[in-house]
């Protein structure tokens, strides 16, 4: 009789762990012994000390609960962040980092993506690139030094290879240094994927060339996008002037269609590329306004 | 006699902590609030919004939730099997050892002491305090049952009983760590692994703590407050039996578009999608319950709190459902739709039925009645338009940033940075934080009321003396 099993407290009591094991099973023992639970790419490193006191004080400063560490297959994600996430990135990571919420931007591919200079600024004093953003200044990391035998303990249970002069090199370190280091790792494991394709010739004039309004559109789009770099009127800061003529006649004059393409696909020197951020009229518009500051410093 | 005595002052002393702890993650949930809008609110290293956030989920989940539901368990499993609790000095014992875990998990957070898993945040030491207290917990409630005096067991039972074993499972099997120091592990498990074992447990958490056991407060106050039987017995079995069944299935829908398999993705959707019936089982049988005389939602004033109680679970289990689904999630996933729709849960769901259970239970133990019926409908109003204004405006703004991060310019480049997403964030924040303020003050309307009756309760109790 079924009706017994509500006077059999012990009998309801295994009944109810077997239906509620049987999902549990499924869903999550019986993955953890397959191969795809465990993926690991061929070029994933282990941390490095540094780079685990620096993943450490992410996870203590609870950065996870603004900022996700996976890019979804989705069109405008890899097209906003880079390549999409893959399984065998993670290997390292216990536990995950995901996060589940982006009130920050996703952070899977911030690895190389700017020059360790923009991270120290930008987390000592983030509204100076970005008036309006709401991350918490995090430059009092700067001024707590980082406890070598702690991280030396960290390293031996997550069996990361190290030397000793791994470890002694971290006395000298803050935890701000730790910090930008995972920043700059995170992600790496895969290829940046090909920049996009900028159609543009070299020699292609400006098409707001002449139009008295597009220096200006442009300078809002310097305001937003460049001038956390590049500095007020791009005079220049973490990344190079744009008014000098060193810059400017690299090999001889620069051309418009040149420096478009700069804007579009970046630099290896560490400018990240633009063509998706950015459409084609405010790509020229920054044209506009680089050749206008660049006139109005002569 | 002395016993029953004893038991009540347990049952009390849970309650009394559960809101004093309610009333800290309501504080730091207002703060951290402000903090979204207003970055110079953080104060490193103990007051940033990465510190502050899991203070007020743990806070208000652990403190508040598990803190009422361990009270309010007690009272009707006592009630149910007509004895009183079979280790009473145990259970004192398990009162003092859950204030002092939560201080102390409270402590640990502000400090940045984080296994960075969501809502299992507590470093081992305290994970260890967690799994004696529910150790604890289990031996009285599987106790004082086996030794019951009533040989039916009521549908509260039932999810009390499934409540004890799932979370002990679920707890214990996503905090498996190796220390690294006190207050420093690494989970025993990695990558794509360990975020299948995290939302197994997050999504689980949901089920059975904000579900499960509230639940059992539901089936049991409801006939109680309204002196009407449950409508179906039948359908309470077909219910539960389907909810424990099905919810261990889930946790993937948070995971969709990530590296973890695509066969466990949709397996989860697919039980998300089917835990609608069994949701909407106890929903309806509330209904039907009051149906027989919906006069009760004017003439006994716990009746709406009941109602209004289920009719948001109702629309959180099939909003949920909605969200697996690929389409939807690839839009509102990751943005601020997704705190809309958990505090419609626990603002709407948990903490209405949660308070209308103490309103029945304070009267009760004091033998007297409710300080004022009056204070107890401003604070149901009070928290009723807190919580929508506060489910709505994120849900707009949730819907708004999903549709930022997918637009495109005609040719093909994105639309907007992610600044200018946020940026538009900031005035439904703002308002995110009236409808907080709201709500606390609903809130300090029913602890004025819980307090005012027991100063009634201890009054008349000296008078009798």
């Amino acid at each position: 009789m079924a009706g017994e099993l509500y006077r059999k407290p012990i009998m309801f009591a295994v009944v109810a762990t077997v239906v509620i094991l049987i999902g549990t099973i499924v869903t999550m023992f019986y993955p953890m012994f397959t191969e795809g639970m465990h993926p690991k790419l061929e070029n994933l490193k282990p941390y490095t000390a540094l780079q685990l006191a620096g993943k450490d004080i992410y996870m203590r400063e609870g950065c996870n609960n603004c900022h996700t560490q996976t890019v979804r297959p989705l069109k405008t994600e890899v097209m906003r962040y880079g390549e999409y996430s893959k399984a065998g990135e993670f290997a390292f990571d216990r536990p995950f980092l995901w996060g589940s919420k982006r009130t920050g931007p996703d952070l899977a591919r911030i690895g190389g993506k700017y020059p360790d200079a923009w991270h120290y600024q930008h987390f000592e004093y983030p509204q100076a690139f970005f008036a309006q953003s709401n991350m918490p200044k995090y430059g009092w990391l700067k001024d707590r030094k980082l406890d070598p035998a702690d991280i030396e303990s960290h390293m031996k249970v997550n069996g990361f290879p190290y030397t000793a002069e791994d470890i002694g090199a971290l006395a000298a370190k803050s935890e701000l240094d730790a910090l930008v280091a995972y920043m700059q790792v995170i992600g790496t494991a895969v290829k940046k994927s090909a920049p996009p394709v900028t159609a543009v010739a070299p020699e292609e004039k400006n098409p707001l060339e002449g139009d008295e309004k597009a220096h200006k559109r442009g300078e809002e789009v310097y305001k937003q996008n460049c001038e956390a770099c590049h500095g007020d009127d791009g005079k220049g800061g973490i990344g190079p002037s744009l008014t000098d003529a060193s810059w400017l006649n690299i090999a001889g004059d620069i051309s418009d269609g040149r420096i478009y393409e700069i804007i579009a696909n970046g630099t290896p020197s560490g400018m990240p590329p633009y063509a998706n951020q950015l459409d084609k009229d405010k790509i020229w518009s920054l044209v506009s306004y680089i050749r206008h500051i660049q006139h109005k410093d002569k | 006699m002395r016993d029953y005595q004893y038991d009540h002052q347990t049952v009390k002393g849970f309650i009394v902590s559960s809101i004093f702890w309610g009333v800290v993650g309501i504080v730091v949930g207002l703060w951290i609030s402000i903090q979204l809008w207003k970055p110079e609110l953080n104060i490193p290293p103990f007051f940033t919004y990465g510190r502050l956030r899991v203070v007020h989920t743990n806070g208000l989940a652990f403190g508040l939730g598990i803190g009422a539901i361990f009270g309010i368990s007690y009272y009707i499993m006592m009630r149910l099997v007509k004895r009183p609790l079979l280790f009473p000095k145990l259970a004192r014992f398990h009162l003092y050892l859950f204030n002092a875990a939560i201080a102390l998990a409270a402590l640990s957070l502000f400090a940045g002491m984080n296994q960075s898993l969501e809502y299992a945040e507590l470093e081992w030491p305290l994970d260890i305090g967690v799994v004696i207290l529910w150790v604890i917990f289990a031996i009285n409630i599987f106790g004082t049952i086996i030794k019951r005096k009533e040989e039916q067991m009521y549908i509260s039972l039932w999810y009390i009983i499934a409540t004890v074993i799932a979370v002990a499972v679920l707890y214990i099997v996503n905090n498996l760590a190796v220390p690294a120091g006190l207050t420093k592990s690494y989970s025993v498990f990695a990558g794509v692994n360990s975020a299948n074992v995290q939302w197994w447990y997050g999504h689980n958490a949901v089920g059975f703590v904000f579900t499960t056991p509230i639940l059992a407060m539901f089936y049991y106050f409801l006939p109680k407050s309204t002196g009407l039987p449950i409508y179906s017995h039948r359908l309470s079995i077909i219910a539960f039996w389907s909810l424990v069944f099905a919810y261990l299935w889930t946790g993937a829908h948070h995971l969709v578009y990530t590296p973890l398999p695509d066969w466990i993705q949709t397996l989860g959707i697919v039980f998300t999608l089917f835990l609608i019936a069994p949701s909407w089982g106890s929903v309806v049988n509330g209904y039907y319950t009051v149906g027989a005389d919906w006069n009760k939602m004017q003439t006994n004033y716990l009746t709406k709190f009941f109602i209004v109680g289920i009719t948001f679970y109702g629309l959180q289990t099939v909003q949920g459902p909605t969200q697996a689904i690929r389409v939807v999630s690839q839009l509102i996933h990751y943005t601020d739709w997704v705190p809309g729709h958990v505090h419609m849960g626990t603002m709407g769901w948990v903490t209405m039925t949660t308070a209308a259970s103490i309103y029945y239970i304070i009267p009760k133990i004091y033998n007297t009645d409710i300080y004022s019926i009056k204070v107890a409908n401003t604070h149901f109003w009070l928290v009723l338009i807190g919580q929508l204004m506060f489910s709505i405006t994120m849900w707009i703004t949730g819907i708004q940033q999903g549709a930022l991060w997918k637009a495109t310019n005609a040719d093909g480049s994105l639309k907007y940075t992610f600044m200018e997403g946020l940026a538009k964030n900031y005035p439904y924040w703002q308002l995110r934080t009236v409808a907080g303020v709201i709500f606390t003050v609903g809130m300090l309307f029913f602890i004025y009321n819980i307090y005012m009756t027991i100063r009634k309760g201890k009054a008349l109790a000296a008078l009798r003396a």
